[in-house]
């Protein structure tokens, strides 16, 4: 059977990791590297890596993390931030990335998700999606970290991500994305029941509870950051938390 | 030396790194020259399988991969790597593959979600050295959208269950594909790249 997924979210700026503290059992905390051998360690299942870096000079420094993470660690990971065109994604995927997450870049230009899942295939194109409630049940695409509502619908802009090729979406709940107070579920359902390629869900991860919530409910993925960062979730006790409550999780970390 | 055919796009980077921990060395290459040099072959893939093939064919390389199995060189066919094996895909159409083993390709039913991404686990069918090691029901990741569908049932090492079965792991004389990524399977995967080695050298 396949296994629902668990995905720690690092945020890299100038090739240090944003947010990573807490850690007493290694010695660099900021190392996207070591941070990524730990959760590798640990069970995660795939890892995210979000490139939060301005410049074209530091965007270099982010690729050599990019090889540098592939040259260490043996499961999957995509790559993030700052992704405007198909030559932004051969380069992350040369430098070892499986995936490449397209946010805003699709929304003025949807052309970008096609023309890369062609190229690339569909497998290795993820639409990261940031919406909002803007009325009941009535969620927005927003870009600009937030800050600018497109005023296009994001039930339909999944659907049509999926249309366009995208083989994956992240679906990040801006109203409870650092709330802790659980993932949002109507929005990840609805998501679900339109599309039919798998769904990360993100934001708004506080306990356990709230994994197995968005995971019985529509997602095949749960992403989070600080939970994770902060010490504050396990990733074994969660996967046996999951696993107690009749969620298939991949468990043969250590099998040998 | 490996060699690995760089027909075009995809991460292949990290193929090269997974066969580094084993203490493998491998090349990226194009050149007939190198692939008929080389001890094996690693065929990966990704995308579509009409662009690979017609990336193979437009590098002169069809032949060269023909006769050098032919000849007995071993060689690894990964995801859609192992795709092109086969006589035929359905990929958007009705395409000719390397026909180095019998059966096609098709697309994965949609009762399921397409593409099959993520952690699944492993049947073992018909014994092979390939999964030595290796507990049951062990989880390796996948990524695609087509799978092969009929084949000869004594070529199928394990299977994996989504929207019906899929052939994850088959082997016949000097021909291994995998499904699924060895290379980003965690050290499971490095395991079944390990019992690979071992078993052609």
């Amino acid at each position: 059977m396949l296994a629902k997924r668990i995905i720690p979210c690092l945020d890299v700026d100038k090739g240090r990791v944003v947010k990573g503290k807490k850690f007493q059992n290694i010695q660099d905390v900021d190392d996207p590297v070591a941070l990524a051998k730990r959760y590798n360690e640990a069970g995660a299942d795939e890892l995210v890596f979000y490139d939060i870096t301005a410049s074209n000079e530091e965007r270099n420094i982010f690729l050599d993390v990019v090889e540098q993470v592939a040259k260490e660690i043996a499961i999957p990971f995509t790559v993030g931030g700052g992704i405007r065109t198909v030559e932004d994604i051969h380069k992350v995927l040369r430098s070892g990335a499986d995936k490449v997450s397209i946010n805003s870049a699709a929304v003025t230009n949807p052309q970008l998700i096609q023309d890369a899942a062609l190229k690339f295939g569909s497998q290795c194109i993820v639409l990261s999606i940031d919406a909002k409630e803007v009325a009941p049940n009535q969620w927005n695409v927003f870009t600009k970290g937030g800050r600018y509502d497109t005023g296009i619908d994001a039930i339909q802009w999944a659907k049509q991500g999926e249309a366009l090729g995208a083989g994956e979406l992240v679906i990040n709940a801006m109203d409870s994305d650092g709330e802790k107070d659980g993932y949002n579920i109507p929005l990840t359902k609805a998501i679900a029941d339109t599309v039919n390629i798998p769904i990360v869900a993100s934001g708004g991860a506080g306990i356990k509870e709230h994994f197995s919530s968005v995971l019985e409910q529509g997602a095949d993925a749960a992403l989070a950051a600080s939970v994770f960062h902060y010490d504050e979730i396990q990733i074994p006790d969660l996967k046996t938390y999951l696993e107690e409550n009749n969620i298939i999780v991949r468990r043969e970390i250590e099998w040998k | 030396m490996i060699a690995i055919i760089d027909y075009g796009a995809g991460n292949i980077k990290s193929l090269q790194f997974a066969l580094a921990k084993l203490n493998k060395e491998s090349v990226l290459t194009t050149e007939p020259r190198v692939i008929r040099d080389a001890s094996s072959i690693i065929l990966p893939g990704v995308g579509a399988f009409k662009d690979a093939m017609d990336a193979i064919n437009a590098l002169g390389l069809t032949d060269v991969i023909k006769q050098e199995v032919q000849a007995g060189k071993p060689i690894l066919g990964i995801c859609l790597g192992m795709q092109l094996f086969y006589d035929k895909s359905y990929e958007d159409g009705d395409w000719d593959g390397l026909g180095l083993l019998q059966g096609n390709v098709s697309r994965i039913k949609e009762t399921v979600k397409v593409p099959h991404m993520g952690w699944n686990t492993i049947t073992k069918h018909n014994e092979s050295p390939l999964t030595l090691h290796l507990p049951d029901n062990f989880h390796v990741y996948f990524v695609h959208s087509y799978a092969v569908g009929e084949l000869e049932e004594a070529t199928l090492v394990g299977s994996t269950e989504y929207g019906g079965r899929i052939p994850a792991i088959v082997q016949q004389g000097n021909i291994t594909g995998m499904q699924f990524h060895p290379e980003k399977s965690g050290d499971i995967g490095i395991q079944l790249l390990a019992n690979y080695e071992e078993m052609i050298s």
